[in-house]
């Protein structure tokens, strides 16, 4: 394990995947914004939030880089495809379990089953995150191969 | 529906024109200049979001006191209900979950039982940009444009009829029903609650738009008047930037079935110096330091030369163009949007930035090295350029001329340079230089702008025809009110383009081609009255001729017809209404003066 490798690819790595969500935001492509989601669970200021969650949002990064680091080392080394390939199950899984639990996990996030209350007004994402804007699951592969391909292409073992 | 059947809400980003029969007809989300997502003002096929009693009813309206929440009042046969309107406002200090924008209308049942329909159908760009809607149970209805998500919820079922939502219900006196649209783009939506809560958000509204009209320091004659055009101004106000629109409308026609019709959705330069001395004047102090702001770091874009109009990021006005199959408000068409004026050469924009520049310099006490260095390049421009021909404050399309306005307006901009260089505000000019230009300028108006024969000064070196905008004399200190030219001007203008009570054409062209009444020219008249042209009475007495057609919640427009008194042109009008508190300071400031000693002291 190479920690300072995993360190500066992991962080570079979400740095990116951040840079294409936003990008993917400013074009109309997707309402996904996961700082601001992250950052909600703990403020309910809303600009105090968006910079609490670009903080979890790379401490997130480096933490999922860590299984891709490990997957990579159980696999016969780091390739970009490895990486690529990582990063479709990864964005698989939250796409869908991670979307659909949000609600129970989120302190201000509306449940679809309940509906918005005085606590909980952030829309919840729904199933694939469609209700973000229907094109937020391509949005949100992209970003998460892109991750992989960063990781697996830069990382290197020692 | 006619233009002084709307009331305008808003929430410092974005406005809402709301109609007397409760319908909201005109709404651009996210920003004043974005494609409008109901346009039925322009087009009965625009898209409308209408609550209204399925009965006949009377129908009476107001704004709640000193503020821009509207509420409107049908009064049926079975019972009577108020219609509460507004975009939600929230301090800077409350960050909580807010969504981007929001319009909440509240149903207040107050006697008997009354049955309610509504109609919601959001049509973006005139149907030009197709959204997707869906209904959820607890979410409410969601119409989906690209990422951008418009939401409509309520407590009474609403039926999703394709693009378009209905419902019909009955309410009780002492019921209340809450509907809230909202719009997102930049992150997941925010569903504001309903019930209580919306309440609450009603109130916090009216306390923040009550707390901003306490800050104005007037308490002189027509303060319903001022206040209520200050808080116009307010809604037509840019909050991130600080600049200010002139009017959140585009292609309202100045004459009916006219094709002048403008998009007014960006910010002239031209409106500066008065909005500045009417945003001072009445203890706004950070508006006016944020719209200078706002001037003075658009400007620098370009500088030294202006562009005529910017968006509210001081950015190139999007490129005009003419909406095919909108058919136009009364059938006045084309629709436009986009503005091609900006790319004029319009010398008075100089006068403008640089009065308005030196207006809060005289009122903070200071002026920054960026903005010394502005003035003077400014002020160089000028000195090289005032002898060019131009289009103009009336902007025509055809070819410039030398306008006596412009002249004027270079004459303030040199005349004010020397002013701030001799109070120390500003320094590195070479007064010499400037003061002989400066001279240059009133020697050129004197000699070639001013009619011996009929004893006025005229719109253009040379011409014949009158423009009211020559009255603007006595108010940059060009010449005292009192004098025997400003007098004798102001006589012949009367005279000439007056068009009834409180009205006045704004130049001869206009009254040949049939336009009606440009109404701000009736408050530079009363300012020329009032600083000494006439008497206070005189002044006053064309004050409240001229304010008498607003309409009913005291919102004016560009332009008046003077045989319907119908209003005209984009609505409502900041300009106007940055006239009107302009000549009610100036009439304050005459009483004052005409108060005996003891009284004043």
């Amino acid at each position: 394990m190479n920690w300072a490798s995993w360190l500066v690819w992991g962080f570079a790595g979400t740095v990116f995947l951040t840079t294409l969500m936003v990008t993917g935001q400013g074009f109309g492509i997707t309402r996904m914004n996961i700082p601001y989601m992250l950052g909600t669970m703990f403020s309910a200021n809303r600009d105090r939030a968006k910079a609490l969650g670009v903080l979890l949002h790379v401490i997130n990064g480096w933490i999922f880089s860590l299984v891709y680091v490990a997957a990579f080392h159980v696999w016969g080394g780091p390739t970009w495809w490895k990486g690529a390939l990582i990063g479709c199950v990864h964005a698989a899984f939250v796409l869908t379990a991670g979307m659909v639990s949000l609600p129970g996990l989120h302190p201000r996030m509306a449940g679809t089953t309940q509906g918005p209350t005085v606590v909980r007004q952030l829309e919840p994402p729904g199933f694939l995150a469609l209700n973000y804007g229907r094109n937020t699951p391509i949005a949100i592969v992209i970003a998460h191969v892109a991750f992989g391909m960063i990781l697996g292409g830069f990382y290197r073992p020692l | 529906m006619t233009i002084e059947d709307y009331a305008l809400i808003g929430d410092g980003r974005s406005a809402a024109l709301v109609s007397r029969a409760g319908s909201l007809d005109w709404l651009c989300w996210p920003r004043f200049d974005s494609p409008p997502v109901f346009g039925a003002l322009l087009d009965p096929n625009g898209g409308n979001w209408s609550i209204a009693p399925v009965a006949p009813a009377t129908v009476t309206r107001r704004y709640v006191d000193d503020t821009n929440v509207l509420e409107t009042r049908f009064t049926c046969e079975t019972g009577t209900f108020v219609l509460i309107d507004l975009m939600t406002v929230a301090d800077e200090k409350d960050k909580g979950l807010i969504p981007d924008h929001e319009v909440l209308r509240r149903v207040v049942c107050e006697r008997g039982e009354v049955e309610l329909e509504l109609s919601f159908v959001p049509r973006p760009d005139f149907g030009r940009l197709h959204t997707h809607a869906s209904a959820d149970a607890r979410l409410g209805l969601r119409w989906e444009l690209g990422a951008r998500l418009f939401t409509l919820r309520s407590q009474v079922p609403i039926t999703l009829d394709g693009e378009r939502a209905r419902a019909r219900f009955r309410m009780r006196a002492g019921e209340a029903v809450d509907f809230s649209f909202t719009f997102d783009e930049e992150g997941p939506a925010v569903l504001p609650p309903l019930g209580d809560h919306a309440r609450a958000r009603i109130e916090r509204s009216i306390e923040w738009w009550r707390t901003w009209a306490a800050r104005a320091k007037y308490d002189g004659p027509h303060r319903h008047e001022v206040i209520r055009s200050a808080l116009a101004i307010k809604l037509m106000s840019f909050a991130p930037s600080g600049a200010i629109i002139a009017a959140p409308t585009t292609s309202l026609p100045e004459r009916l079935g006219d094709t002048r019709n403008w998009d007014y959705r960006f910010c002239w330069l031209r409106d500066a110096s008065f909005t500045a001395r009417a945003l001072l004047s009445l203890g706004y102090i950070e508006d006016a330091d944020a719209f200078c702001s706002w001037l003075l770091h658009t400007t620098r874009l370009t500088r030294p030369e202006l562009d005529v109009i910017y968006d509210v990021y001081g950015n190139k006005p999007i490129a005009e163009r003419e909406l095919a199959n909108v058919a136009g408000y009364a059938g006045s068409r084309p629709v436009r949007v986009g503005n091609a004026a900006f790319h004029q050469l319009q010398l008075d924009m100089y006068g403008e930035v640089i009065d308005a520049t030196s207006q809060l310099a005289y009122a903070v006490g200071t002026l920054d090295r960026d903005t010394q260095q502005l003035l003077r390049e400014f002020g160089k421009y000028v000195c090289g350029h005032w002898q060019l021909p131009d289009q103009g404050i009336w902007e025509p399309r055809g070819r410039p001329e030398h306008r006596t306005h412009s002249r004027l307006l270079c004459w303030v901009a040199l005349d004010r340079i020397l002013d701030l260089q001799r109070r120390g505000l500003l320094t590195r000019v070479s007064a010499d230089d400037v003061a002989r230009q400066r001279a240059a300028i009133r020697a050129d108006i004197e000699a070639h702008a001013w009619d011996p024969f009929r004893k006025t000064y005229v719109a253009s070196l040379g011409s014949a025809d009158l423009d009211a905008s020559v009255l603007l004399m006595s108010w940059y200190g060009f010449h005292p009110a009192s004098s025997m030219r400003m007098r004798s001007t102001y006589d012949r203008i009367i005279e000439k383009l007056g068009a009834g009570p409180g009205l006045i054409h704004r130049k001869e062209e206009s009254l040949r081609a049939g336009e009606g009444a440009f109404w701000l020219c009736s408050f530079w008249a009363v300012e020329h009255l009032a600083l000494g042209g006439g008497g206070l009475d005189e002044a006053r007495a064309l004050f409240e001729a001229a304010c008498r057609y607003s309409n009913d919640i005291g919102l004016m427009s560009e332009v008046v017809d003077p045989t319907t008194h119908a209003l005209l042109g984009n609505f409502p009008q900041a300009y106007t209404h940055v006239g009107l508190i302009s000549a009610a300071l100036s009439l304050a400031e005459r009483a004052r003066q005409t108060l005996p000693q003891e009284a004043r002291s």
